[in-house]
């Protein structure tokens, strides 16, 4: 949302389709934009050449934060806070903080990892990002070349070559 | 490119539907005006909400002395509703997480309505705790957070605070899961809408564009949010059961009440799960998302549940007896044989004998029996709480205080209030957003469809890759631009394309000479069902396909199928026979 940009692109019908096309445009050295589609498209990061998702070292590190913030808080609050025996057991009862450190844990594993999804997504509450085509979410599959990358006509005749249709510049 | 599937695995969507088709049929039901049964459902959902939210205001202006407790029977209704609700709920986290994990496909049907089950009935389950503990108002005291009384700290050693943390994760890590699923069909939904629906979508939809790296992203979250949710739900239930086990109650404090509550909570759940579904799909006219595949899964899933819990009662029988303590033994035998025998054998009767009639795949496949089941195995599950916790109290160390135990009108009030909540919400859940998860239907079409899988494939084109055991299934069969190499192509065993589904029906293949019953179901498998199949098909395709099989057909040679399939397919019938003569076990003499 932050800046405009214009872009050029096209629509196809099938995700066989688009896989090829993106394959095209990646041996001519084009680059994309990017790719919409109405559901995630299977051996489509690899052709695009993009990372692999670091979302689960996240959640791990989340989840790692979790898990100490109720381990240590508990062993705090019972052995130094407010130590009280309960049926004769140690202040410090190790067995017994292992539930409440896990669902911590996971509480905060997701809850981290959701958050930071929509964070780097540009996604959320009120968010409203400008679609190229109301069909991207229904069953067409577009590929966006960026005009400050590829000109408007190089672009055209790549769609034109892959059977793209509805080709149109649009800024978003 | 597409992802592994086995030819054998039968089609998870019906009426050979493209992705237009499938955005139509699944958003159609959020845009239509409710139809009268919705709104006779609806009003009547409400009218016992508020008769439930009647009681609840009742228990809480009089306190817990409008309920039948006593000082004997301290735990009845309420937390066996508790346990019963957390339980239904177990299902909805188990399709759509561990499911997920084990990549099961026909999980996209039901994920999403199970999921919102899960919700909604953990909803209804934390009511419980909660007015039971009388002075509602009280309640954030459960919370560890730094107060003025001292601060005083909640007690982290007792099982009843860590089911506080398990039910709030539980229900947060349930609710982020499945609205992060929402989030790209509430998109599908804005881009079809107009005017102020469309404004309303767009913020539930949080802006999504359906962008690569966002999917990635999307795919990622999804499988660490399954990775964790999985052990999470069995440890919510199994903190649950330690409400019970870290007791010194006979009966109660048994080391087999973890593994025993998960299972039977999967089991109460999917019964749950078959209730909503197969009133849902009849209601929304979704009988081609949620099949009766579908349907068969749960059952099998149920069976394999029930016969754990069954298993679970028996042995904790067993130990009973083999335990030697008198209380333990009394304990049990006053659950099967004292004043609630009615419930012990009731629970014994849905949840033990009864799911074993799903061992018919007949039975599996029936709608309504299926139906008819997970009603009674929702009652049995009820009653299975209702033992374990008012049956045992009843009956306790000693005589003088035993006591017995009816619930009064209040709480029955409040439990049949949660089933007006829970179809409330479900309710408006089924008008706001699609039922089933679009996007995740549309990616396994290609995989499940049944135009490309099945009986009524009409791209059906089975590429077995010569190293691997999978089959792909690609639906662009002119071309041979991708997926070439050194896959041969083994089978292009078109059927007809006829518009009628039940036009094309499978030929008996057996009536060839040299098929029997396994291999004409091995030709099934691999896509051939007709005699015209089987007439089309190359020598070396047939062979490939009996060597591909795991049963050993290389006594068999297929060198004359072809051409008695081509007298069968057109009904010469006397001519294959003269034919079948001639034939030595399928081989040309």
């Amino acid at each position: 949302m932050s800046k405009t940009k214009e872009v050029v692109y096209g629509l196809y019908s099938d995700e066989q389709d688009l896989l090829k096309a993106v394959k095209v445009a990646k041996s001519g050295h084009m680059e994309i934009h990017d790719v919409f589609s109405p559901f995630p498209v299977h051996g489509l990061d690899p052709i695009m050449g993009l990372e692999e998702s670091r979302l689960h070292i996240a959640g791990f590190i989340y989840g790692m934060i979790g898990a100490l913030t109720a381990f240590l808080g508990m062993t705090w609050i019972f052995t130094k806070d407010w130590p009280i025996i309960f049926g004769g057991k140690p202040y410090w009862s190790v067995p017994a903080f292992i539930p409440i450190t896990f669902e911590t844990m996971v509480l905060f594993a997701s809850i981290g990892m959701v958050v930071t999804f929509y964070i780097v997504c540009g996604l959320g509450p009120g968010v409203t990002n400008e679609t190229l085509h109301d069909r991207l979410t229904d069953d067409k599959f577009a590929i966006a070349f960026n005009t400050y990358d590829v000109t408007v006509d190089s672009a055209k005749s790549f769609f034109n070559q892959t059977g793209a249709s509805d080709v149109k510049v649009k800024v978003i | 490119m597409s992802a592994p599937v086995s030819p054998i695995r039968p089609p998870l969507i019906e009426g050979h539907k493209s992705y237009h088709d499938i955005t139509n049929d699944l958003v159609s039901p959020t845009e239509r005006a409710p139809d009268k049964s919705w709104y006779i459902a609806f009003l009547l959902s409400v009218t016992v909400l508020g008769f439930g939210i009647f009681c609840i205001l009742w228990t809480i202006w009089h306190g817990i002395g409008t309920w039948n407790l006593n000082r004997t029977i301290g735990w009845g209704w309420d937390i066996t509703n508790f346990v019963w609700w957390i339980g239904i709920g177990h299902a909805g986290t188990l399709i759509s997480a561990i499911l997920l994990l084990f990549r099961q496909k026909w999980r996209t049907g039901v994920n999403r309505a199970a999921e919102a089950m899960t919700i909604f009935a953990v909803m209804c389950a934390g009511l419980f705790p909660l007015i039971h503990m009388g002075r509602i108002w009280m309640a954030m005291f459960i919370f560890p957070y730094p107060n003025t009384r001292g601060p005083l700290w909640p007690n982290f050693n007792s099982p009843l605070l860590w089911d506080v943390f398990a039910i709030s994760t539980y229900f947060t890590v349930s609710l982020l899961f499945w609205y992060t699923g929402l989030v790209p069909d509430f998109a599908t939904v804005r881009d079809r809408a107009k005017g102020i629906r469309r404004k309303v979508y767009n913020f539930l939809s949080f802006g999504w564009t359906g962008s690569a790296k966002h999917w990635q992203r999307w795919e990622a979250l999804s499988l660490v949010l399954a990775g964790i949710a999985t052990p999470l739900v069995l440890s919510v239930h199994t903190i649950v059961s330690f409400d019970f086990a870290t007791s010194v109650i006979p009966g109660w404090h048994t080391t087999i009440f973890p593994p025993y509550f998960v299972a039977g909570a999967i089991f109460s759940g999917f019964a749950m799960v078959q209730t909503l579904m197969i009133i849902t799909r009849k209601i929304l006219n979704l009988q081609e998302y949620i099949t009766v595949e579908h349907i068969e899964s749960m059952n099998k899933v149920i069976v394999a549940t029930g016969m754990i819990v069954g298993v679970a009662y028996l042995t904790e029988l067993f130990i009973s007896w083999y335990s030697g303590y008198i209380y333990e033994q009394f304990a049990f035998f006053n659950r099967a044989l004292g004043p609630y025998y009615w419930s012990y054998f009731g629970m014994m009767f849905c949840n033990v004998v009864s799911p074993l009639f799903f061992f018919s795949k007949k039975l599996r496949r029936n709608i309504k029996f299926t139906f008819f089941m997970s009603i009674l195995i929702n009652i049995g599950m009820w009653f299975e709480r209702f033992v374990i916790i008012a049956t045992t109290l009843a009956r306790d160390y000693l005589p003088s205080s035993w006591s017995f135990y009816v619930p009064t009108w209040v709480e029955i009030g409040i439990y049949v209030g949660t089933f007006g909540l829970f179809f409330t919400l479900y309710l408006l859940f089924v008008r706001v957003a699609p039922v089933v998860a679009i996007a995740e239907i549309k990616s396994i079409l290609k995989t499940a469809g049944d135009q490309y899988v099945g009986p009524n494939a009409i791209h059906s084109h089975v590429n077995v890759n010569q190293g691997g055991d999978f089959a792909h299934t690609s639906h662009n069969l002119d071309e041979d631009s991708y997926d070439s190499g050194d896959q041969a192509v083994a089978t292009k065993a078109k059927t007809q394309h006829t518009a009628s589904k039940s036009t094309i029906t499978e030929d008996d293949l057996t009536k060839i000479e040299g098929i029997g019953p396994k291999i004409s179901q091995t030709l099934k498998d691999a896509g051939i069902y007709t005699f015209s199949a089987l007439q089309q098909s190359k020598l070396e395709d047939i062979q490939r396909i009996l060597d591909k099989s795991e049963s050993n057909f290389t006594g068999n040679n297929p060198e004359s199928w072809p051409i008695q399939a081509k007298l069968a397919a057109e009904g010469l019938w006397t001519e294959l026979d003269q034919l079948k003569d001639k034939l030595d076990g399928g081989r040309i003499a």
